[in-house]
């Protein structure tokens, strides 16, 4: 039955969530913004708080573990698990702050990643763990197949080589996900990821990023040089089987990039929900029956950019729901992700436009959301590859034909 | 027409009433008259085919409207029969129920094999197929808003079963899909507001073998015009009302035997039941740019009176907002259906088309169109899903139809806008479909009434 409402089961989820990001990160939130590379250290409480409720059930499975696949009874009927738990709830916390939510201990896309592609060993060894995720490097960014650190197989180790950049909480984190190639020559196929615990000898943080936004959040540059990872550190299978080709470390997108939507999701109804508000201070209320040429121009925009953001988080939420529902989602993730990223910036900076000095000053928080949005257009794969994605899934062609 | 009466300035020829004619506009424009007089066609001058022109229905019909056949009063003055909403679901879920999955694959059909061969006619036209229409009351379009106890086939609120199926009528043809629609909102109206009274009336009809022609009557021909405040009046006179406006964008006005009619009474929107047959009532054909199957009228309303029993639902203005919501419903489900067809049809088409040497979708400035219309498309049905099932399930959809309709109006356009560009001077020309549904999705943003989930 048609029914795209917030889930019963997840309604006190997502109310607690709100909680949380409207008492926790919302006063913290321009605090951080200022004192970049400075610790969060409020998360810490929280994130004792998360794995509590984790530990319980309470949370629904939700967070960056969330979007395991795992092999769970399937009575036929329609579910609403962890990964649709996990985007309804990474939206409240990107309401509250992004860049906060991007630096919660034992919530990074590693251990997305590491849920995703581990086997139940490796899941088990590193449970608990915080991991950030490493993948762009200096030369190489959308075309991640072209990766040049290089992992080669010594004994019972693997050693690494390679410059890692853009690598959030790289600095924070308990352990890194690199993505290196066992033979450059073997192109996609021979991409593997590995867990790299902090500490390792020949793993270094060279320097932390100066940001436009999400400025709570760390974002590394990691050189590894002749870093020796135990061999069981290889998430997956270590075979380099050149007809599944990328499709084993790219699975990892179909399941973050709908919660990077969500993040977007989040951030820009954060900044309608301001400006909303502020509107109505300056007069203005929308009405959602009166045709919008018969309203102010600012009530027509916000209706329009309303109806943007509400067409992005239903297509988060779709994505989601085949995801809990085991239904391939590699077309409708990137839908998502294309759409909310892009309406994230618009509706953000918008908003700006909308409230004037009242939006651009930093003594509200509208400017910072403006900043904030645009990476969430950028990481986990730009506007422009899930346009690609999509592009090549409507129109069956392969990367040969539509580059 | 007077020579002096067409020179009048602006207001009309698409000219705004600032425009004035300097002499020697004058005599171009009295050239013009000359040229368009029968003289040179008696002459033989001028080709025989650009009388073509002058159809009958293009030209305009202008009548007192069809007589119609009486409706017997029958029934009580009480509440009449209403379906229970949906069950509220707690469950996040976007698969149709079995019924409704089986309404979809017939109509679907139906759109594929009947509705779509025969759209392109039917646009030339302005008039959908007689067995077209025929067919599409066996498949049960009217009824299916209409309660069981009434003879039709709603078992509760039915407002998603009635999104999936204009969008998929629509995904054979827009113009068709309002065209079969049409006696449906009315039947779904009377079932949703109508007295005991006006569901014995007039629902008999609807769900027999002869089903009326009927239209909802909700637009009115006034640039910023605002659904809310219809300027067509009811003015109460002893026991009845008398009805004065105009009111545009009607299908089928020709040959509806029942409308539903909004106008204003004592400053508040009122929905009135009017039979075609009413002295008064005078119908005029207003083709348009697209939509054209579904023949859009305007219907005048001079002195019109109606008995008091002729109110639907409440006059503080309650149901006729409602009605406004479930109408601009159904419309957003069209523009799912038909912008689904514009995808249907350019990704073959540009798979296909070369240029360069290699197929165009293989350039990413093409590919991008056609994912940007495959999103757009995506969180316009959604959007709209979203807003249905609340409908059905009895909850507040002001909020979600409004932002459905934002989105289906301005990226559904864009999307009819993308599939012309792809085809490039093909989509420009009547043997692609595309230039059709291009003028058939400027309806989003525009029309009210006419449809009604």
């Amino acid at each position: 039955m048609i029914n795209l409402e917030t889930p019963k089961k997840h309604r006190a989820l997502v109310d607690q969530a709100h909680q949380v990001a409207m008492n926790m990160l919302r006063p913290i939130s321009r605090k951080y913004d200022r004192a970049e590379h400075s610790y969060p250290k409020e998360l810490d409480m929280l994130a004792a708080m998360i794995d509590g409720l984790s530990e319980s059930g309470a949370a629904e499975g939700a967070g960056a573990t969330g979007v395991r696949r795992d092999e769970q009874k399937d009575d036929g009927g329609v579910r609403n698990g962890s990964n649709l738990a996990s985007v309804m709830s990474i939206a409240e916390m990107c309401w509250g702050d992004t860049g906060l939510l991007l630096s919660m201990p034992r919530q990074g896309l590693g251990n997305s990643a590491i849920a995703s592609v581990a086997n139940e060993e490796q899941l088990e060894r590193f449970k608990g763990t915080w991991a950030a995720m490493a993948i762009t490097e200096p030369g190489v960014g959308s075309d991640s197949a072209n990766i040049t650190t290089t992992a080669r197989l010594d004994g019972d180790h693997y050693v690494i080589n390679g410059e890692k950049i853009y690598v959030t909480s790289g600095d924070r984190a308990d352990s890194v996900v690199v993505w290196a190639t066992l033979d450059k020559s073997l192109g996609r196929a021979a991409i593997k990821s590995f867990v790299v615990e902090k500490g390792t000898p020949g793993m270094r943080v060279e320097r932390l990023e100066h940001k436009l936004g999400i400025r709570a959040s760390d974002t590394a540059v990691i050189i590894f040089e002749d870093c020796r990872v135990p061999a069981e550190n290889l998430l997956g299978s270590p075979e380099v089987d050149v007809k599944q080709g990328f499709a084993g470390a790219m699975a990892t997108f179909d399941n973050t990039r709908p919660l990077v939507a969500a993040m977007a999701v989040g951030c820009a109804r954060a900044s309608l929900d301001l400006t909303r508000d502020l509107l109505a201070q300056a007069g203005v209320e929308v009405d959602h029956d009166r045709p919008a040429h018969l309203q102010s121009a600012a009530a027509a925009k916000f209706l329009q950019l309303e109806a943007d953001w509400e067409g992005a988080q239903l297509l988060t939420m779709q994505a989601a729901w085949m995801a809990d529902n085991r239904k391939p989602n590699s077309l409708e993730a990137s839908m998502a992700k294309a759409k909310a990223g892009r309406v994230g910036s618009d509706i953000t900076l918008s908003c700006v436009e909308l409230c004037g000095t009242l939006g651009y000053s930093e003594s509200e928080l509208l400017e910072k959301w403006a900043r904030d949005s645009k990476i969430l257009d950028i990481f986990e794969g730009t506007q422009q590859i899930q346009q690609l994605i999509v592009a090549r899934r409507i129109l069956g062609l392969s990367s040969a034909q539509l580059k | 027409m007077s020579l002096t009466n067409s020179l009048r300035p602006g207001g009309r020829n698409g000219l705004a009433r600032k425009e004035s004619r300097d002499p020697i506009g004058y005599a171009v424009a009295a050239l013009n008259v000359v040229a368009q007089s029968d003289l040179i066609d008696r002459l033989g001058l001028r080709k025989k085919t650009e009388q073509a022109v002058f159809t009958s229905t293009r030209g305009g019909f202008s009548v007192v409207t069809k007589a119609g056949r009486t409706f017997a009063k029958r029934g009580a003055q009480k509440p009449g029969v209403r379906v229970p909403s949906a069950g509220a679901s707690g469950v996040f879920d976007l698969t149709p129920t079995e019924d409704e999955q089986m309404l979809v694959d017939v109509v679907g059909e139906f759109a594929t094999e009947v509705v779509r061969p025969a759209a392109t006619e039917a646009d030339e036209a302005c008039e959908a197929p007689v067995a077209l229409l025929k067919s599409s009351l066996e498949i049960g379009l009217p009824i299916l808003g209409v309660p069981e106890k009434l003879g039709g086939i709603s078992e509760e609120r039915s407002a998603v079963a009635g999104a999936l199926v204009a969008e998929a009528l629509a995904r054979g043809d827009m113009g068709l899909a309002v065209a079969t629609l049409a006696p449906g909102a009315v039947a779904t109206a009377i079932s949703l507001w109508g007295t005991d009274a006006q569901q014995a009336t007039y629902l008999p009809a609807f769900t027999g073998d002869d089903v009326p022609a009927a239209a909802l009557a909700l637009s009115e021909p006034t640039a910023l015009f605002d659904v809310l405040q219809p300027g067509a009046t009811a003015v109460r006179r002893g026991d009845r009302y008398v009805l004065n406006g105009v009111k545009a964008g009607v299908p089928r006005g020709g040959d509806a035997e029942l409308f539903v009619v909004g106008a204003s009474l004592e400053g508040k929107p009122v929905l009135f039941l009017v039979e075609a047959g009413t002295a008064g009532v005078r119908v005029e054909a207003d083709p348009s740019m697209g939509v054209r199957a579904a023949t859009l009228s305007k219907l005048h309303l001079t002195d019109v009176e109606v008995p008091a029993d002729a109110v639907l639902g409440e006059t503080d203005g309650s149901t006729y907002v409602e009605c406004v919501r479930l109408s601009r419903l159904a419309w957003c489900a069209l523009a799912v259906g038909t912008a689904q067809a514009v995808l249907d049809y350019v990704t073959p088409y540009v798979k296909e088309r070369e240029a360069f040497g290699e197929p165009i979708a293989h350039r990413q400035s093409v590919a991008f169109m056609v994912a940007n219309i495959a999103i757009e498309l995506q969180a316009m049905r959604l959007v709209t899903y979203k807003a249905a099932s609340r409908a059905a399930q009895g909850k507040d959809f002001a909020r979600e139809v409004a932002l459905a309709r934002n989105l289906c109006a301005s990226k559904g356009m864009q999307i009819g806008l993308d599939g012309v560009q792809l085809l490039g001077g093909h989509g420009f020309v009547k043997e692609h479909p595309v230039e059709r549904w291009y003028r058939d999705l400027r309806a989003l943003g525009v029309m009210e009434g006419g449809v009604l989930v």
